[in-house]
């Protein structure tokens, strides 16, 4: 099971409280989990990448296991904790005033 | 008794208002979406329950909310309310907004002119304006930013572009205004269903004839110092046109500076400031019954963009233009300094008709004697983008 823990509004627009669990076939990657959100939560698509490019919103960051991960390539594998449940992937707004 | 619905779309949420015919009271809803920009809100004329919304964020791009109830509940159209998510292709496309380049119905993505005159490609960013069909609920049109027009016929779960209009052969010449290449006015003719006005923000108006397939600047007459040849066909800062829908021929238009009239559906247009303390401004609006009537709040100037001298003035004429009135009591008269955006001035069809403006102080100013006299039906909004009113029977 993957964590992923999503911003305040993406919580709110997906209707859930908390941390999000997704099952994830496969390899454990940015991609095939945000996939996986995605199909879960269609509400979602467009939010946290764009909708035809799939290319990362510019102001979106991903961490886990206390790394920024948001540059890595969106097929790398996410770290062990991550794909073990044992750490969530961290999906944040870039502060950015407003 | 009738009622009367404002919908106000602020920066960090959307508020409802309603009040009955008398325009006295006011139960305020809200926010909805609280900490989006909600940039504009409109109920279909059609059926006043169905409300479409364009909510927005720089984080999180573009989302379409839908009301099916007046405003008490809302959902992203395709994702209905109460639903549970189910696993599945992703199935909401409501906020999917791409330029249509298909070599059926398409024209090639090309570029617009950037800030520094350079070519910058086309880019979606945000919805500015929703405007529902006059007849058919499941029917809206949505102007974007970078500018295009698209329509959903299903209740917005889907988009299309007009093609014809981006792909005009004129895009290289449009150019952003300070708050983005956007496509902010879009007016439905009552009386021809093939037609439709559009305004963007700086390339000017244009028109369609045969329902969205082909347009054609409509920007005859505007003088605009600010670009190379100031009486270009391209690009004006339009800031917003308004129509009285019994005179769909006659157009009432502020420009970045200047305020126009057309007689002739925009073949040609005519100054009239008048005497106006200045003619820059974002919004106009007409009387609902008294077509001549016609309403603006200056501002004081392109980089100054608050009301002159301290001033929140709505200034009124009753004939149609270059005679202007100062519509004073009840709004502040001195250290006022707020704007009022170009979507954010509305009137109800209400006898006296209602005049309805928002202003980036938070506050939204209703009169209900056609602007004789104001007073604020809700201060202390976060700044407010867009004003609509509703008339429910």
């Amino acid at each position: 099971m993957i964590r992923v823990i999503l911003p305040h509004h993406l919580r709110t627009l997906a209707q859930v409280h908390g941390e999000v669990e997704l099952e994830v076939e496969g390899p454990v990657t940015q991609r095939s989990v945000l996939d996986a959100l995605e199909s879960r939560y269609p509400m979602l698509r467009g939010t946290i990448r764009d909708q035809v490019t799939l290319q990362r919103r510019p102001f979106l960051r991903f961490f886990a296991c206390e790394e920024d991960l948001t540059h890595e390539p969106p097929d790398a594998p996410l770290p062990d904790a991550v794909r073990s449940g044992a750490e969530p992937l961290i999906i944040l707004g870039a502060i950015a005033g407003g | 008794m009738s009622k009367v619905r404002v919908l106000a779309g602020t920066r960090k949420g959307a508020f409802i208002l309603e009040s009955d015919g008398k325009r006295e009271k006011w139960d305020v809803s809200g926010p909805h979406f609280a900490g989006w920009e909600m940039y504009h809100l409109k109920g279909s004329p059609a059926d006043p329950n169905r409300i479409y919304a364009s909510q927005t964020s720089g984080w999180f791009g573009q989302m379409i909310q839908r009301s099916d109830d007046g405003g008490k509940t809302w959902h992203q159209p395709g994702t209905p309310p109460g639903e549970p998510p189910a696993p599945g292709p992703p199935k909401a496309a409501s906020n999917k907004f791409v330029y249509d380049a298909s070599a059926e119905t398409g024209k090639p993505l090309t570029t617009h002119q950037w800030y520094d005159g350079t070519q910058h490609p086309w880019e979606f960013k945000r919805v500015w304006h929703l405007e529902p069909s006059l007849t058919d609920p499941d029917t809206v049109y949505a102007g974007v930013e970078d500018a295009a027009l698209f329509r959903s016929t299903d209740g917005g779960q889907n988009w299309q572009e007009f093609a014809g209009l981006r792909g005009h052969g004129t895009g290289p010449k449009w150019q952003p205004g300070a708050g983005g290449m956007c496509l902010h006015t879009i007016i439905l003719d009552p009386s021809n269903p093939n037609r439709i006005f559009i305004a963007i923000s700086a390339a000017g108006a244009f028109r369609t004839d045969d329902g969205g397939k082909t347009w054609r600047p409509i920007n005859k007459g505007l003088y605009s110092q600010y670009i190379p040849d100031p009486r270009a066909e391209i690009g004006h800062c339009v800031h917003h046109v308004a129509m009285n829908p019994s005179r769909p021929n006659v157009l009432f238009m502020q420009k970045h500076w200047d305020v126009m009239r057309s007689n002739d559906a925009g073949d040609n247009w005519q100054e009239i400031s008048g005497d106006l303390p200045t003619d820059f401004g974002f919004v106009i609006d007409v009387h609902a019954h008294e077509p001549e009537t016609i309403y603006v709040v200056p501002i004081k100037s392109d980089s100054e963009h608050f009301v002159p001298d301290g001033k929140l003035r709505v200034f009124r004429s009753r004939t149609g233009g270059n005679e202007w009135e100062a519509l004073t009591k009840g709004l502040p008269q001195s250290n006022c300094y707020v704007n009022v955006l170009r979507d954010a001035m509305a009137v109800d069809s209400l006898d006296k008709c209602g005049v309805y403006f928002g202003t980036s102080g938070g506050q939204v100013y209703a009169s209900a004697d056609a602007g004789d006299s104001w007073a604020p039906i809700v201060r202390d909004l976060p700044a407010v983008l867009s004003v609509e009113v509703q008339t429910l029977a």
